[in-house]
């Protein structure tokens, strides 16, 4: 599984579904008045903060789309030989020995000359990579820890929620069981047990997260679910003799789907942070800010400063995370029908 | 009232048998014993090695009960040491858990206690002093900065905090610990500005949120139609009333406070149950983070009964029957 992560044809793949899925779901809400007009209500009470999404989201992309071989890797055999992105193919192997202050000509301790001078517009880190690289490659893990967690923790959320609160009695009993055993072992705690059971890696880390995300999401759906069930188009359906299944995807489901973009967008920045307090603790996930935050928090100890790792790592999560915040608040205010009633 | 809490216990004695089954689930079934002795000792560890290991840590014992074996295997073994609380050694340093646990609850409750009441208190003020000027500047720029310090990693406010009020401004320590009640508070005082500021933000907006939903409530109206003033109708309507689901919503975490905190702990070098997590994951101690994650449980199953007693006590609607 984790072999098959790391291919560089299955992340392509992959890359490609979830482009395939994005312009999709685009399509259904250029044809539906509803979500149009809640798109556009968003797009115009925050068009700063979703420009900074679709950013972060074309980094990402970028840093996705990678094949092996062609391109200048300066002599390095082993990197000719190993899938390179868009983005590792736009900086090359610009590695110098160690820190260099940013735009700098010479290395930060000892002063030697750097293999390339100026070049390092955020200066290099203590294994004297480029900082701006490793921080643009932060893109992808943040938006992966987000997006990925989300694909397992809300499947499974609906599925739970709407079984236990569309057909009740020992259904409901047993999952709710389910759920209060997951909400009783306090978060970080549960976070960490699942890693350790699992293994320390990414793979685990996101299925972790995702496990321990879904019982808030399910709780809610389980809640709706039940409202819904005693409906008059579901008693209505029932009486006509709809199959069950057919009442849950044609009149359940379509009305927790708003649910689902709140939750979607509220648990998305949360993830992210949780990512960033594991990596403090060494059991994050490679290559994230968070990471790369808890790699350098000796740095401003230092004599004279190294602070263009915190700041390049700091920057990039506090972008997203405001960026996303801001989103989250206006979807919550256009799509929550309570809140939406007060702003009229 | 008591039917009701004799029934709220028992099913929360059900769900702490249901995380103890989730453990063992966990740390017995998805990571083996011998996956535990190989992470202790190394990967490539020979087999006579990891049968040693394993005997002397007393994973020896098959899984589940059978013949031969109905009361001397991992099963019964786990439940037993964590209903006693006779939680054994620890796979890593061979001291006996219980002492730990014991000796770190101190620590951590002398942070995360100023720290809670503190930053409920600092929150509860500015949210409400925000929603008294709701609508305004003062509101818009209070929500603004809200939203900014949401967005910030608690790392940051870490390392930030040492940075500027430790080596800048030289006002406290930049991490240390001390027994003695008179020098703690001088360590104390970063971590718990740190731990306040880093939930400063969400809790503030989420306070204002409450209260300007009270305020828009008919009896506030009323109050205000029969001439009290605007400072009376906040302090003695809206506050009072938004306190109900303020107070059921920090009641469930007050006992998990002795678990103290991950982050704060080891970054600050308090020496509580954080440091201890933290300590057991680095050295792959799975019988020490087995009890903490069980006491964790504990506690917090005890402030779900706890949270569902001060909604009967706080609001006389809620009937639990």
């Amino acid at each position: 599984m984790a072999a098959l992560l790391s291919s560089h044809i299955t992340a392509n793949a992959v890359v490609g579904l979830l482009l395939l899925g994005a312009l999709w779901v685009a399509r259904f809400v250029r044809r539906n008045r509803l979500w149009r007009d809640a798109f556009t209500q968003i797009a115009r009470r925050r068009p700063l903060a979703l420009a900074v999404c679709a950013l972060y989201v074309s980094l990402g992309l970028i840093d996705s789309v990678a094949w092996i071989g062609g391109g200048d890797t300066g002599g390095d055999a082993v990197a000719s030989h190993q899938p390179r992105s868009l983005l590792d193919r736009a900086f090359g192997t610009s590695r110098e020995r160690s820190y260099s202050a940013p735009l700098a000509r010479a290395e930060f301790y000892g002063q030697r000359p750097l293999a390339h001078p100026g070049k390092h517009l955020l200066g290099t880190d203590v294994l004297g990579r480029d900082v701006l690289f490793v921080t643009l490659k932060g893109a992808r893990i943040a938006l992966l820890i987000g997006g990925l967690t989300s694909l397992i923790s809300i499947p499974l959320a609906l599925f739970f929620g709407v079984l236990a609160g569309y057909f009740g009695k020992w259904l409901d009993d047993a999952i709710f069981f389910l759920m209060s055993v997951l909400a009783s072992v306090p978060g970080i705690l549960l976070l960490i047990a699942l890693i350790m059971a699992l293994g320390k890696s990414t793979l685990s880390v996101c299925l972790a997260l995702g496990v321990t995300g879904w019982v808030g999401f399910c709780r809610i759906a389980r809640g709706e679910a039940m409202k819904l069930r005693e409906l008059d188009y579901v008693h209505a359906a029932r009486a006509l003799g709809v199959p069950e299944v057919r009442i849950i995807l044609r009149h359940i489901l379509p009305n927790l789907i708003h649910l689902i973009v709140i939750t979607f967008v509220l648990t998305f920045s949360s993830q992210v942070l949780s990512e960033a307090v594991l990596s403090w603790i060494n059991i994050g996930v490679d290559g994230s800010w968070g990471q790369m935050i808890a790699q350098a928090k000796d740095e401003l100890a230092r004599d004279p400063i190294v602070w263009w790792n915190i700041a390049g790592a700091g920057g990039g999560l506090f972008g997203l995370l405001l960026a996303i915040n801001m989103v989250g608040d206006a979807v919550r205010d256009v799509l929550d029908p309570r809140t939406s009633k007060e702003n009229l | 009232m008591l039917a009701y809490l004799v029934r709220r216990a028992a099913y929360g004695v059900l769900v702490v048998f249901g995380v103890l089954m989730l453990l063992f689930a966990l740390f017995f079934g998805v990571t083996k014993p011998d996956d535990i002795a190989r992470r202790a000792i190394g990967e490539k560890a020979m087999p006579s090695v990891i049968a040693q290991w394993k005997k002397n840590h007393g994973y020896d014992r098959p899984l589940w009960p059978g013949a031969g074996h109905l009361t001397d295997n991992l099963l019964v073994d786990h439940f037993r040491k964590m209903l006693t609380f006779d939680f054994g050694r620890s796979d890593a340093d061979d001291t006996p858990i219980i002492n730990r646990i014991k000796d770190g609850a101190g620590p951590s409750l002398s942070l995360t206690l100023p720290e809670f009441t503190c930053g409920i208190g600092l929150g509860l003020i500015i949210a409400l002093f925000l929603a008294f000027f709701r609508e305004t500047y003062i509101d818009r720029a209070g929500l603004v900065l809200g939203v900014l310090g949401m967005s910030v990693s608690v790392l940051l406010y870490i390392i930030g905090g040492q940075f500027l009020i430790g080596k800048l401004l030289r006002w406290f320590p930049i991490s240390g610990f001390d027994s003695s009640w008179l020098v703690r508070p001088r360590f104390l005082m970063l971590p718990v500005i740190v731990g306040i500021a880093a939930y400063l933000g969400s809790d503030t907006r989420f306070y204002r949120t409450l209260f300007v939903e009270e305020i828009h409530r008919d009896y506030v109206r009323t109050a205000r139609a029969k001439g009290a003033g605007e400072i009376r109708v906040m302090a003695r309507h809206v506050l009072r009333n938004a306190l109900i689901p303020i107070l059921t919503g920090i009641v469930i975490s007050v006992p998990t406070l002795f678990m103290g905190s991950l982050l704060l702990e080891n970054a600050f070098g308090i020496p509580g149950l954080g440091s201890l997590t933290v300590d057991a994951i680095t050295g792959n101690d799975f019988a020490t983070l087995r009890a903490i994650v069980f006491i964790g449980s504990l506690l917090l199953v005890g402030g779900q009964i706890l949270t569902d007693i001060t909604y009967t006590l706080a609001d006389p609607r809620i009937r639990l029957e």
